[in-house]
């Protein structure tokens, strides 16, 4: 029986693979040979200081930029139109529409994918505490992190990126954003990948952990084994590494 | 369930831990029903995967039983109190007995400072008259410090040495 329930264990397979990838701005080079995996079920975050090409890796694996050299694989295919519907995508800058109220934003973005899941939609806006009626114009920076959560989460896809999903923003905002993150992302189906420089409230829901550094990954691995083996948190060893 | 995450100790460990001692507090009774993983991630706002993880080595140790759609429940072992009390007062004694150790303390002294306490006497430990704990001071050897521990905890190795 436990070797069974360890069988259902989450997921091995592997949902992103890059390998080698190299993505040099024109006078920048952002990202260095940059070599990972993400398996179904896990919660990974991205960590490093601004700057340090969380960003592009993200963007490229969103088929938003070209890399440089080195491939993606998502499901097996290279980032472009068929990988679209597999990666939802939250971007660091706020793509929202003033005039529109929350409603009119999760109508107007629901549009344009078919893996909308409405029950996941309401349990968001529940969780993350979004009043539909809302118009963005009167939001705070926090009420607009988590109306875009909602844009992103309450997608099937996958793979889930996340830019600075936490960044300035309020700490009641970021716990119900990390609570929405843990009871809605399928521990079966999906992967997210969580860049963030501000570790400390994040870093309880991460299973692993990528340290980029000047765009070279610098560690990866699983959280509490780093903990158990720097006997240390995840952001205290950060502070650390970057010192 | 209450529990204060420290993330600078596997999580997983500390899920473990405080179920103990529910359980050797009488809050968790055998055959009790442990909150799914998912809940219990929710409610201390930690990864699914790793509650999973501190369900997975309950299961080993026998402290708990999966079955299968039905949950995780705490094991009906009769002997199962008693066994976590024992192993949990076992590393509070080691550790508090360490401590004192290396606060410099002979056996005879901790065994009476505790004696003391337990019959509610004033032993100059919170509780007892204000400054009393100096005149317990056991004599220390010369060159020795009471407060020096007898060895230095290893340093982790990586990073951290570097610098």
């Amino acid at each position: 029986m436990n070797e069974s329930n360890q069988a259902v264990e989450t997921g091995d397979e592997v949902l992103l693979r890059v390998e080698h990838l190299s993505k040099r701005y024109l006078r920048a080079q952002a990202l260095k040979d940059a070599t990972l995996e993400i398996r179904k079920g896990t919660v990974t975050g991205l960590l490093g200081p601004n700057g340090s090409g969380k960003s592009t890796l993200l963007k490229c694996i969103a088929g938003l930029c070209r890399p440089s050299s080195g491939r993606i694989f998502i499901n097996g295919r290279a980032p472009g139109i068929h990988t679209k519907r597999q990666v939802a995508y939250l971007p660091e800058v706020d793509p929202l529409y003033p005039w529109m109220t929350a409603r009119q934003t999760i109508e107007f973005v629901k549009s344009f994918y078919d893996d909308w899941d409405d029950r996941k939609e309401a349990n968001i806006l529940e969780i993350a505490k979004v009043d539909p009626s809302m118009p963005v114009r009167a939001m705070s920076k926090g009420q607009k992190a988590r109306l875009r959560l909602v844009l992103t989460m309450s997608r099937n896809a996958p793979l889930i990126l996340m830019d600075e999903p936490l960044s300035g923003i309020d700490p009641p905002s970021r716990s119900k954003i990390l609570n929405a993150i843990v009871s809605e992302y399928s521990e079966t189906e999906q992967a997210i990948l969580l860049a963030t420089h501000e570790v400390s409230e994040a870093e309880s829901i991460f299973d692993r952990v990528i340290f980029l550094h000047e765009g070279q990954i610098r560690l990866m691995g699983d959280a509490e084994e780093i903990r158990k083996q720097y006997n240390s948190s995840i952001q205290g060893l950060l502070e650390e590494v970057y010192a | 369930m209450r529990i204060n995450i420290d993330v600078s100790m596997p999580i997983y460990q500390q899920i473990i831990d405080e179920i103990k001692r529910a359980v050797a507090r009488g809050d968790l009774r055998p055959g009790d029903k442990l909150p799914s993983h998912r809940d219990m991630a929710r409610e201390i706002q930690v990864n699914p995967n790793t509650v999973q993880r501190a369900y997975r080595e309950m299961e080993q140790e026998k402290l708990v039983a999966t079955l299968r759609g039905q949950g995780t429940f705490i094991s009906d072992d009769p002997m199962l109190i008693d066994k976590i009390k024992r192993e949990m007062a076992d590393n509070s004694v080691s550790s508090f007995v360490r401590e004192m150790v290396a606060l410099g303390f002979t056996p005879e002294k901790i065994v009476s400072l505790v004696a003391d306490r337990i019959r509610g006497l004033p032993a100059g430990l919170p509780g007892g008259p204000p400054g009393s704990l100096t005149a317990d001071l056991p004599d220390s050897p010369p060159g020795r410090l009471p407060g020096d521990p007898p060895g230095r905890t290893e340093q982790p190795v990586g990073f951290r040495s570097n610098e």
